[in-house]
């Protein structure tokens, strides 16, 4: 039997932190506390470990390790003293899975209307799999995808359908 | 030893492998085919022309095609689950124990007693229905509306559910080229050239159309032409893939055959593709044209281009004496094709007045006769041709001679196909030249930008010598619409344009006569082209016999709409991935598992499952929800609550933006405390309720209800940046960070305070409506003082990982305090008891917050909040808007949700006038009797009075109004 | 099948990951509105054959609300813009206008490019 496209796997232990501010005034010192450039629109830096994602013209979301969550949260808070700006705690209310193999793409294509194989490295797409929201990007062997809490079992369920063996999506 | 079925040539055919035989059955027969086959090919080999029957007359039908347009060889396949009615033989590739059955039969094919329709045919002309069950009108309903549902449709639906699975996919490609022929994979070339990406679809599983059947060196060039695609980047070649229909902006559906005939390897059946196309080549190629011409449905009568296909295909042969009738020049390829394969073919008989291409020299020189100016009278044979009378095309059908044959092989010209063009508006012209419509090149289907985004290339535009110098030169088709041209009535009278749904040339020309000018109401009128068969085969002649009878050009008639899809597609495929637990979004809390393990009944709300109530062994939910009602009122209960609405909103600007949002002032709430808001909508009306604590001097936390969620966030956002973008304001939708558990009871205290913790949880420290926060049982939580329930009420938030570790701790705490989960219907009883409102229940989009009596949480003092305006308006202000009351049974029964209160008098449609209904109704176990809330006419002024409510069987129940609070109307116990 | 982009993250996002929000450049009628003001507020649409104003939310991408113009009788799309505006800014009202050389605008102009 052939083997799956993709494999799925839950990723626990990410902290994750959604920030709101005006990235013109405010981009420089969060950059400082996050560790992180400010990546453009629609892009994600990353240093490994970290990760910070353009959301939407006035929203961030930084993933890190669990155990640096606290210290991020402090430092970014610190980071909008005096400016209007919004710090939120999102970890636990998001559901990742990473889809790593050679059909990796394949499974995306069948789930998002995103042209996954053409998506570049460093860019984080917002849409939907199927019919749940989710955040796709590019890491080593294929792609992280990030859904909410709620609904990961509807979302690692799909997943794990649309990796079935002998169902890549190369012409036959 | 191998058996070889009677009609299988020795020799030829190309798509077929001899060294394999296919069993497979036809009716319960046991039948073999060969590799490559179609079910078609096959049925034919072993001399079964006969295969289904008519939908109206149930007349006998063979295959009259070899491909998609196929409009009688429709079959059941398969078994349970499995089975699918309406299969076309022709296109259906044969394969290894397939089950097939004829349909519109019974009890068999060969004697149906439906067909007794046809001796009726005369009484049955079109519109006969509308005409004939129109009177008297109470028959309708008792009598033919149940013979009619009957006999409806075309084969039956599965029963079963269908057990393989389905998918579909994305793709993006600059150039979609769809048809797999010449002048598809030409197009594809040029695509690639300059420059892009190209994806090209062919609905068969093999490449070149017609090219390598009709065109010596066809299959060479094909094969020349995927060599030099498949060497190109960039270039993606997809076989079995339908493209069904294009859509706005480019959006081209297509359906991919990945399964269908082994099903059990495990992968999806079908795949619908979901492309997104910058531009789209149609290279559909065209369609042969039946001739009209009397008892032109006879099995055996075929198009010529399916008759050459079996034969070259597949080695078959149709028949043995095949006499090939036609318009054109391409038709003798067929006599060519059948007596080099050693079938006979006795005359080739031209409707034209001269045929000197080099096709039909070509057949003088094989020894065929040639008949010009001739045309078929009549066929001759009932379930199988047994030959033709000739006559004169030019006369009136006088017969001239008579021939024997089995097969009769027909062209009337070919039509493009122009479906996928016309799918998003593309308009055609008619070319009179060729007799077809063909795509207008001045007026495509346009894209997003406004320019044409459809080009069409090859047959598909008019073009069939795309196979270029292949071959000879052809003369022109000459239009035969009727055969012969002044055939009487009685022999028009028997000449089908529609196949499939029994419709005659005599149909429409009644049809027309009747004063259905317009061709889309002779479709309807008559059922022209309907059904599968959707203007394939039909179309071109039903359209030109209309044009004829109304006496005006056929560009003037015009065409009935194509609409998607080309083909049918099964739902499953375009269900695809949704079915059985991948359906829909099942949305769970951090608690659900534990709700599981404990017997939980659940409640949808929106896409989460909520518990409704923990059954335990013996308890319906009824009484489930009664003992957790007494558990909360006497001892105490939990309730997950993660489901609430969590929202954000923070920044200066954030109480004047909620005193906006909310009908109640918020800017004012001092932080540490918690006030309960409205929200309407800009027409007045109550959209979602919820608790609000001030969590610092410039955030605040607003709880929607568990459907509001996601629609209260997009609200403000909507507000914020549509309306006042220049407010300071940011909000965050924090639903899923928290896990809320509501600690309920007398004891609620009691559980709490067993727990290790930071927060002072004393009535003192923390009253009602209050928040607080700190640690509880290890776990970094906010703890709001706030009751659903009418009950001394915490509502705790921890963060979503660790909520089933706190609901364990609770339970743990309070095991001998006999702590209960309880549901949401015990939830909502116990908030009608305090005649608390619940959104969906109290309200339904037409509701004001004053008509629940919530005058008290709208604000006297802002000068404006969303929906302050409209509840001004005259109607909202109105004095007989029904208003909120309690409602108390006069017997011990519950009155339904829903019912009606009766006013005097009936309204202009002679129904009872109605002063009021039933919201919420309940058997409460707190006060061991039913209550109710209702909205009723100036009701809270009406107080002790009762109402009727008529129930379905004719009896009536009476309430007494009264305050809609039946529980502790002090408060006192929520205060403590 | 609708294709919009953003105008706020560039993404040419097909309908289903959008929201729609109806005509846009309403202008809000507060308490002080007239009946009839109010009235043409909350009910009187334009339903336009031709040139159209909508609202459209990028629901499933950056959240944002952003305003799109289009033709409802051909789908042509002249352009997307972001919301923060009364009326279409002079880009759109000039590809429009090059488009479809008999329409004029129903607002004064000038408005429209004074942020
Ligand atoms: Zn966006």
């Amino acid at each position: 039997m052939a083997e799956a496209l993709a494999t799925i796997t839950r990723v626990a232990g990410l902290g994750m932190i959604t920030l709101r501010a005006d990235l013109d005034r405010a981009g420089d010192a969060l950059a400082e506390a996050a560790g992180l450039a400010i990546p453009d629109t629609t892009g994600a830096t990353t240093d490994g470990s970290r990760t910070l994602a353009w959301m939407s013209p006035d929203e961030l979301l930084l993933i890190l390790p669990q155990a640096e969550l606290a210290q991020a949260l402090d430092d970014l808070t610190q980071a909008l003293m005096g400016e209007h700006g919004l710090v939120a705690d999102v970890s636990d209310a998001r559901a990742v899975f990473d889809v790593i193999g050679a059909g990796a793409a394949d499974v995306v294509a069948k789930l998002a209307p995103v042209d996954a194989a053409a998506m570049p490295q460093g860019h984080l797409r917002r849409t939907r799999m199927a019919q749940t929201a989710a955040a796709i990007w590019r890491v080593d062997g294929g792609f992280r995808v990030i859904g909410f809490r709620s609904t990961a079992d509807y979302l690692a369920l799909i997943l794990t359908n649309a990796a079935i063996p002998g169902s890549g999506l190369a012409p036959r | 030893m191998t058996h070889t079925p009677p009609f299988r040539l020795p020799a030829g055919g190309r798509r077929i492998d001899r060294a394999w035989q296919v069993p497979f059955r036809f009716d319960g027969r046991h039948l073999r085919g060969l590799t490559g086959d179609t079910i078609a090919s096959a049925l034919l080999a072993n001399g079964q022309m006969l295969m289904g029957r008519s939908f109206k007359y149930h007349r006998p039908r063979g295959p009259m095609a070899s491909g998609s347009e196929e409009p009688n060889a429709l079959l059941g396949l398969g078994q349970g689950g499995r089975f699918e009615p309406n299969q076309r033989a022709t296109t259906t590739p044969l394969t290894h124990g397939m089950i097939t059955r004829s349909q519109n039969c019974w009890p068999s094919l060969e004697a149906d007693i439906g067909a007794i329709n046809n001796w009726l045919s005369p009484v049955f002309p079109a519109g006969f229905y509308y005409k004939t069950f129109i009177h008297p009108r109470p028959f309708w309903k008792h009598v033919f509306e149940p013979i009619i549902r009957r006999s409806a449709g075309l084969g039956r639906a599965p029963t079963d559910p269908d057990p393989d699975r389905y998918e579909q996919a994305y793709a993006f490609a600059d150039t979609v080229v769809v048809g797999g022929g010449i002048a598809g994979l030409t197009a594809a070339r040029e695509a690639a050239d300059a420059g892009g990406t190209v994806l090209v679809l062919e609905q068969d599983g093999h490449w070149g159309g017609r090219t390598p059947t009709d065109h010596d060196g066809g299959q060479a060039a094909i094969d020349a032409a995927l060599a030099d695609l498949r060497g190109r980047k960039g270039v993606t070649l997809r076989r079995n893939t339908m493209a069904t229909g294009l859509y706005d902006h480019g959006y081209l559906i297509a359906r991919e055959s990945l399964a269908d005939h082994d099903p059990n390897q495990g992968i999806p059946r079908q795949r619908l593709w979901r492309i997104r196309a910058g531009r789209v080549i149609a290279a559909t190629g065209a369609l042969e044209r039946p001739l009209s011409f009397a008892c032109n449905d006879v099995p055996g009568v075929m198009l010529a281009s399916a008759v050459r296909d079996f034969i070259a295909d597949f080695g078959v042969a149709p028949g043995r004496r095949i006499v090939v009738v036609t318009n054109n020049d391409d038709a003798y390829r067929t006599a060519l094709t059948a007596h080099a394969a050693g079938l006979e073919v006795p005359a080739i008989i031209d409707a034209r007045p001269l045929a000197d291409g080099a096709l039909p020299q070509a057949a003088r020189d094989a020894g065929i006769t040639v008949l010009t100016g001739t045309a078929i009278a009549k066929v001759k044979g009932a379930k199988h041709v047994e030959g033709v009378v000739l006559c004169s095309h030019q006369g009136d059908g006088r017969p001239t001679q008579t021939i024997d044959c089995d097969v009769v092989a027909m062209s009337g010209g070919w039509s493009p196909v122009v479906h996928l063009y016309s799918h998003c508006g593309g308009k055609l012209i008619w070319d009179e030249g060729q007799s077809m419509f063909r795509p207008d090149p001045d007026r495509p289907p346009l894209g997003a930008d406004g320019q044409g985004n459809v080009t069409v290339a090859g047959a598909a535009n008019g073009d069939l010598r795309c196979a270029g110098d292949l071959e000879h030169p052809e003369a022109p088709t000459m239009p035969v619409w009727v055969m012969p041209a002044r055939a009487p009535y009685t022999l028009r009278a028997k000449m089908w344009l529609d196949f499939q749904n029994d419709v005659k040339v005599t149909d429409v020309e009644l049809a027309a006569q009747e004063g259905y000018a317009s061709v889309e109401h002779t479709k309807r009128y008559t059922t022209l082209g309907m059904a599968t068969d959707q203007g394939k085969l039909s179309n071109i002649n039903g359209l030109a016999v209309l044009s004829n009878a109304l006496n005006q050009p056929i560009q003037a008639t015009g065409t009935t709409t194509f609409r998607p899809p080309y083909t049918p597609l099964t739902l499953a495929t375009i269900a695809a991935e949704a079915k059985d637990d991948a359906f829909q979004p099942l949305r769970k809390t951090p608690i659900h598992a534990w709700h599981e393990t404990h017997g939980a009944s659940w409640e949808p709300v929106g896409h989460w499952r909520r518990p409704y109530a923990y059954p335990r062994a013996g308890e319906d939910r009824h009484t489930a929800v009664h003992r957790e009602i007494l558990a909360v009122r006497a001892g105490v209960g939990t309730l997950d609550a993660s489901t609430l609405g969590k929202i954000i909103v923070k920044g200066p600007d954030a109480g004047r933006f909620l005193d906006m949002l909310y009908t109640n002032m918020m800017s004012t709430l001092p932080v540490g405390k918690c006030r309960y808001g409205l929200m309407c909508n800009e027409n007045g009306f109550l959209m979602d309720d919820g608790v609000v604590a001030r969590l610092s001097d410039d955030t605040w936390l607003c709880h929607t209800t568990t459907g509001g969620a996601d629609r209260i966030h997009g609200h403000m956002e909507d507000w914020l940046q549509c309306e006042w973008w220049d407010w300071k304001v940011y909000t965050a939708n924090l639903t899923e960070q928290f896990a809320q558990i509501a600690v309920a009871g007398p004891k609620a205290r009691d559980v709490l305070e067993r727990l290790s913790g930071t927060i002072d949880l004393s009535a003192e420290a923390l009253p009602f409506m209050q928040w607080a926060e700190g640690e509880l049982a290890g776990i970094p939580a906010r703890v709001f003082r706030i009751s659903f329930s009418g009950e001394l009420s915490y509502e705790i938030a921890v963060p979503a990982n660790r909520g089933l570790e706190l609901w364990e701790a609770l339970h743990l705490a309070g095991a001998d305090l006999g702590i209960t989960p309880y549901g949401t219907e015990a939830m909502h009883v116990m908030r009608a008891e305090k005649g608390f409102i619940m959104i969906g229940d109290e309200t339904d989009g037409t509701i004001i917050p004053q008509d629940l009596g919530l005058d008290w949480a709208i604000s006297k003092k802002k000068a404006d909040y969303i929906g302050k305006r409209a509840q001004r308006r005259s109607h909202m202000t109105d004095g007989t808007r029904w208003k909120l009351v309690g409602l108390e049974s006069l017997s011990d029964k519950v009155i339904p949700d829903g019912a009606y209160a009766v006013a005097e008098g009936v309204n202009g449609n002679g129904q009872r006038k109605t002063q009021g209904r039933v919201t919420s109704s309940y058997h409460s176990p707190t006060l061991g009797k039913p209550i109710a809330m209702g909205l009723v006419r100036h009701g809270p002024s009406r107080m002790g009075q009762v109402l009727d409510f008529p129930m379905p069987d004719g009896t009536v129940m009476q309430a007494r109004i009264v305050d809609p609070v039946f529980y502790d109307k002090e408060g006192s116990r929520q205060n403590g | 099948m609708l294709i919009l982009t953003c105008p706020y993250c560039g993404v040419n996002a097909e309908e289903t990951e959008l929201h729609p929000g109806g005509e846009a450049h309403l202008a809000r009628i507060g308490p002080n509105g007239t009946d009839d003001e109010f009235e043409a507020y909350l009910f009187a649409r334009k339903n336009a054959k031709g040139v159209h104003f909508e609202r459209w939310r990028h629901a499933y991408g950056c959240g944002k609300w952003f305003l799109a113009a289009r033709c409802t009788a051909t789908l042509q799309v002249f352009g997307t813009y972001r919301a923060q505006t009364p009326h279409p800014p002079a880009d759109i009202v000039e590809a429009i206008r090059k488009a479809r050389p008999d329409w004029t605008p129903d607002w004064t102009p000038a408005e429209g490019t004074a942020e």
